[in-house]
């Protein structure tokens, strides 16, 4: 079983839209949604939860007022600003802003602070019309938004073992920060989804960048690439010097949009003009993913080019 | 005034929001700073000419083990005690400083003061002061704009930290500015990036754009500032894009809609191409000029309504 996951740095190229065009194609496969605290793929896979499991990582402190003696010593030893004082005099924890770090329990001399596992969130385990799907959501104004990614990953791994898919199908979180890097740890493929504007390229670069941290093979998909002539090729160029090969270019198409309103993707809408498109993208990847060493280091030519 | 630009989906504008708007304050005559707080991917220097006058590294206190000092294997207390696993015992305390919350309970505990504070750099601050042409016709009196962008680490995980160091050299550009405006160009999401960046904002612009994604991502941000109870109102970028459910949403659930930016492609090509839409598209200085005045004219009316509930 291979995992690819789709990432992007910048937030809206096209990840999810992508994600859900090649979850209607390629090979039997599981999905995963990753993206913890802003996930969207659900609204076009619409899941049918079978399973549901709450999710618990790190603790929280609380302070009994009962016993706080207003001291204050907890406030003036946390780190992350998460102690308030209320106003009755006594103090009382932010969760927001508690990091579970239990500074405040080592030095509160009444025994008034309590450390308890905190509940962030909630994963679950779904059937869509394309497969399985695991996903999750952050609690609002939650932590560990890391943890909860390598526990859908983790979860939706041993799904695609059971189910015996070819290929796990992950879609990614934007950014490069801690969800991003759980995201990437063990993978097999980062598909990269970026759009011609100088702030995508930027975080393209920032986003490549962090995959040869972790070793990891890159791919690229060129979408909206007739918005702006210009800086598609700044981002040819990119990808050419850094070796990242463009399996694929896509036009901006407001097809996208009216599929994303009708609750589908681009390949259920219109299958004669874009499933061709997205079969094609899977057989190029799963080249890759069987011959991943060579494919790494040569450059591989934009793959396919589909007009506006 | 400190105004935050935030959004549950990424994509959606904040960044365009942010620098349109900071650039026609300046030009307005507020004393302005925009503060990118998206240090895992800064964008806004992108739109302003200029290199950075200063940069600065901020680093994450770290623990550094003193092996003599150590009391080992009989005592372990850091290692049992580190919520982060920061701390493990391999024939000796190890410290994996890339886990490290710098929290300061090893320090603390340490019954043998082995443990003292090293540091892990996280990232960067860089400090532009972008001259920008002021375009003809203008009134003159532009006053000055300083751009503060948090640049992080690659392969470093926590990006709360060096936000809260964006916000603060922000702070201390504009301290004491009468009349000034300070942006704050959020993360997206809605977990601990995009919480620290709002959590003390005055007033917080959500960006959406009228898709099921935007609404979906909107309802998000919307939870988390309402947890948090800070004043927000809502733009809708790309206005004509999708359909109109999130106006539906907004009228609801009483939300201010402070302002639409049209859906065009030549708006599209000039954030495309790294131009401000003031200066490359038709009427876009008239729509950013009723946007500011109705951001601020909110901001100002919920910081009285604070007050008035403080007091």
């Amino acid at each position: 079983m291979k995992e690819i996951i789709v990432i992007s740095g910048k937030g809206g190229t096209g990840k999810t839209s992508v994600t859900a065009a090649l979850a209607a194609t390629g090979p039997v496969k599981v999905l995963a949604d990753c993206d913890v605290d802003a996930a969207d793929l659900h609204l076009i896979l619409q899941p049918e939860v079978r399973r549901t499991v709450d999710f618990y990582a790190g603790q929280l402190a609380s302070v009994d007022p009962l016993l706080c003696i207003g001291c204050g010593s907890c406030a003036d030893h946390c780190r992350f600003d998460a102690v308030t004082v209320a106003a009755d005099g006594k103090w009382q924890i932010r969760p927001e802003f508690c990091e579970g770090c239990a500074v405040c329990l080592h030095v509160c001399p009444a025994q008034a602070v309590t450390m308890n596992d905190r509940k962030c969130g909630q994963w679950f385990v779904s059937d869509t019309r394309h497969g399985v799907m695991v996903h999750a959501a952050l609690g609002i104004g939650q932590e560990n938004s890391g943890k909860l990614v390598t526990t859908v990953r983790r979860e939706s791994a041993a799904m695609a073992h059971k189910e015996g898919a070819q290929v796990l199908l992950t879609d990614g979180p934007p950014g490069i920060g801690c969800p991003v890097i759980a995201c990437m740890s063990n993978a097999d493929m980062a598909l990269l989804v970026t759009e011609p504007s100088v702030s995508a390229l930027h975080d393209l670069e920032r986003a490549v960048q962090l995959a040869r941290h972790f070793s990891l093979p890159c791919a690229c998909v060129l979408n909206k690439s007739d918005v702006h002539r210009q800086t598609a090729d700044e981002v040819r160029a990119f990808c050419l010097e850094h070796k990242v090969p463009v399996l694929a270019e896509l036009p901006y198409d407001t097809a996208v949009t009216q599929a994303q309103l009708q609750g589908r993707s681009i390949t259920e809408t219109d299958p004669d003009r874009w499933r061709p498109v997205f079969e094609n993208l899977w057989t190029t990847m799963l080249d890759m993913l069987e011959n991943p060493a060579p494919r790494a280091e040569t450059h591989i030519p934009v793959m396919q080019r589909v007009a506006g | 005034m400190h105004i935050a630009i935030a959004s549950g989906k990424g994509g959606t504008g904040k960044t365009t929001l942010a620098v349109n708007l900071a650039v026609h304050a300046a030009r307005s005559g507020h004393p302005t700073v925009l503060a990118d707080c998206d240090v895992e991917e800064p964008n806004a220097h992108l739109f302003m000419p200029g290199e950075p006058v200063m940069t600065l590294t901020h680093s994450l206190p770290v623990p550094a083990v003193d092996k003599a000092k150590c009391l080992g294997d009989s005592c372990r207390k850091c290692v049992e005690e580190c919520r982060f696993k920061a701390l493990t015992w391999m024939k000796g305390v190890m410290a994996f400083s890339e886990l490290c919350h710098g929290c300061g309970l090893c320090m603390m505990i340490c019954p043998s003061g082995a443990i003292t504070e090293t540091t892990r750099p996280v990232g960067t601050v860089e400090i532009r002061t972008p001259q920008l042409p002021v375009p003809a016709g203008a009134s003159a009196g532009a006053a000055a704009l300083t751009l503060v962008s948090g640049r992080m680490r690659i392969s470093e995980a926590m990006a709360p930290p060096l936000i809260r160091e964006v916000k603060q050299q922000a702070h201390a550009v504009s301290v004491g500015t009468p009349n000034g405006l300070t942006f704050w160009d959020s993360p997206p999401g809605t977990s601990c990036p995009m919480i620290s960046t709002v959590e003390n904002a005055d007033y917080s612009v959500l960006v959406t754009e009228p898709t099921p994604f935007g609404l979906h991502d909107l309802r998000l941000a919307v939870e988390t500032l309402h947890t948090l109870g800070r004043p927000f109102g809502v733009v809708i970028n790309r206005d004509g894009m999708g359909d109109g459910r999130v106006r539906e949403y907004l009228d609801r659930h009483r939300i201010p809609l402070l302002g639409t930016v049209p859906h065009s492609p030549q708006a599209a090509q000039a954030v495309s191409s790294g131009r401000l839409l003031i200066d490359a598209v038709d009427g876009m200085t008239g729509c950013f000029d009723r946007l500011l005045h109705t951001v601020l004219r909110h901001a100002h009316n919920a910081a009285q309504h604070g007050q008035e509930k403080t007091a």
